[in-house]
């Protein structure tokens, strides 16, 4: 056996389970220890509600905020650290948009236009936001390979287009799409830029300042840090001019008995206290990435993928959805024929290895692939060659569990993957 | 034998290779679909009933090998019952798929194929895989005859 991955130390729970093949990163990630003692000494020394109480603790609580933030913000390559709003994650963040700016802006008879690849909280608030305002919800399809097809998107974008949203990186299949040119399509007709980077922030350097999206979605439990914390950033101008999300404590200037006016940002979209534990640990999160450095855990991911990608493709009946690995961050996607991925996952699981194995939150996406499910292993900054080997080993294992009760050749789905 | 051993048995991998009561019933006179949003499974039982008796039951069925096999067999196993037969059989096979109950050989035999399923207990994830074949066509016997009802499964994957 190959020596694991000395990164494997920085995280508690992976130091503890040595023969854990934790392949699902792309769903939530493991927590490095900086990240659980920073919330921990947050708590210990300086817990208060921030922003009310006239004593030197919450002022404390105070400043642990405001510096968790300027931290992502910088991460995230955002100068204007007030146009960072914390949320619960990219599902929250990406109904904020639509419901705050989209109710706002969206007229009867204006264009939402998606892609097939998107994730099901990058689809649906937009779907709803089309139906609920009288819009057309367009979805661009995809190219043979799994990519967004840039000629089709051409062609649907028009002038009746005001938000054009798409994700950064793919959760099913890991494909990277080109933020630029994308953008560049919804600009040239003025439309509202969305960007959902819930798989783009924890492997790329995301640069919001001069990447050209109105809006940047992002979650950390993908990226070392907690569960529970996220966030938006958005433009300025954009921010300021659209109503507030939520009402409640904290985001409001004055409460007069028939109307209000609202807090400046980013507080007008941080309604009720804020979850300052977890966004010291996102900050923490923040610092343990830096520390590596992205473009060093995109590469180790890369590898990785392509040595799991040539020992899958090398197994009779394995089948590998998505366009190749250096236009993808950490996902193989795949299927083995005649093996359902989740019988695949119980398989595997008695192995210790932990793959998704489903719809992936992203059935429009299925549908086009012909696939009612696929397996998914994820790889990040921890996982080494051992990993690629118990998942060669447990996809092996499960075909000698199923050796003899292949399907017919009529009940096979074809295998339909870029290869 | 291994727990998957136990749970890809040579039973359930047959009906899952050659299902049986495969396909749609022409004369069906209730139906019902069931979906397990999280893994993609999709089940579909049509039924025809005459006078409180299954005279005859098809299915259809998207997923696992788990939830294919349980479908398979349960309408073999529920043909020319009643309502109250259904519900008291799902209840035995629930028990069994839960590791509520550990029959003996005996017991096991009185089953039928339906005992091929106690391997699932050691797997709690995968509870729902054999069970959702059950609620679906429990959906399918409570709907109004000739009606199509849609039973999504939002069971836990515990229970």
């Amino acid at each position: 056996m190959t020596t694991r991955n000395p990164r494997r130390a920085d995280f508690p729970l992976l130091a503890a389970n040595p023969e854990l093949y934790y392949l699902d990163s792309a769903a939530t990630s493991q927590k490095p220890r900086v990240v659980l003692d920073a919330m921990r000494e947050y708590y210990e020394q300086d817990n208060a509600n921030p922003h009310r109480g006239a004593y030197a603790l919450s002022a404390r609580a105070t400043d642990r905020y405001h510096q968790a933030r300027e931290r992502v913000a910088r991460f995230l390559g955002a100068s204007d650290a007030d146009c960072l709003v914390f949320t619960r994650g990219t599902t929250e963040s990406l109904n904020l948009v639509a419901t705050a700016w989209g109710h706002a802006n969206i007229r009867e008879g204006d264009e939402i236009v998606v892609t097939a690849l998107e994730h099901h909280a990058n689809f649906v608030p937009w779907q709803q936001l089309a139906i609920a305002r009288g819009a057309r919800f367009v979805v661009c399809p995809l190219t043979s390979d799994h990519r967004v097809d840039l000629d089709a998107l051409r062609t649907l974008v028009g002038p009746r287009t005001k938000v054009l949203a798409f994700n950064h990186v793919s959760n099913a299949l890991g494909t990277v799409n080109p933020v630029d040119k994308i953008a560049a399509i919804g600009r040239a007709v003025g439309a509202l830029i969305v960007c959902d980077g819930a798989q783009g922030a924890p492997h790329l350097r995301v640069g919001f300042d001069t990447l050209d999206v109105d809006f940047y979605a992002f979650s950390g439990h993908k990226m070392c840090g907690p569960m529970g914390i996220g966030g938006l950033i958005g433009r300025r101008s954009t921010l300021e001019a659209m109503p507030p999300y939520q009402f409640g404590g904290d985001m409001i200037e004055f409460v007069r008995d028939e109307e209000s006016t609202w807090a400046t940002l980013p507080h007008k979209f941080e309604a009720g206290t804020p979850n300052v534990g977890d966004a010291v640990g996102l900050a923490a999160a923040c610092d343990y990435l830096d520390s590596i450095g992205l473009d060093e855990v995109l590469e180790h991911e890369r590898a990785l993928v392509r040595l799991a990608t040539e020992r899958l493709r090398a197994i009779d009946g394995v089948c590998i959805y998505g366009p190749k690995p250096s236009e993808r961050s950490g996902v193989v996607s795949f299927s083995v024929a005649g093996i359902h991925p989740h019988d695949l996952s119980t398989v595997l699981d008695q192995d210790g290895v932990c793959i998704r194995a489903g719809q992936h939150c992203a059935q429009p996406l299925m549908r086009r692939l012909g696939v009612s499910a696929t397996a998914r292993a994820s790889f990040y900054l921890y996982n080494d060659e051992s990993d690629v080997d118990a998942l060669v080993r447990g996809v092996q294992r499960a075909k000698e569990v199923f050796a003899g009760s292949e399907l017919n050749e009529d009940e096979l789905v074809p295998c339909r993957g870029a290869r | 034998m291994s727990d998957l051993q136990e749970l890809y048995q040579s039973i359930i991998l047959d009906h899952n290779r050659r299902p049986k009561n495969y396909g749609s019933l022409e004369e069906a006179n209730h139906r019902a679909e069931g979906r397990n949003p999280s893994c993609g499974d999709e089940v579909r039982v049509e039924l025809r009933v005459t006078d409180d008796r299954i005279e005859d039951v098809r299915f259809t069925a998207a997923g696992c090998a788990v939830s294919r096999a349980a479908a398979s067999i349960m309408t073999q196993s529920v043909k020319g019952k009643s309502r109250e037969d259904v519900d008291r059989l799902f209840e035995q096979f629930h028990a069994l798929v839960t590791g509520k109950v550990h029959p003996n050989e005996q017991e096991a035999r009185a089953m039928g194929e339906l005992a091929a399923f106690a391997g699932v207990a050691r797997f709690p994830i995968r509870v729902k895989c054999a069970s959702m074949p059950w609620h679906v066509l429990q959906a399918a016997l409570r709907s109004d005859a000739t009606a199509t009802d849609s039973a999504t499964n939002s069971e836990p994957p515990t229970t």
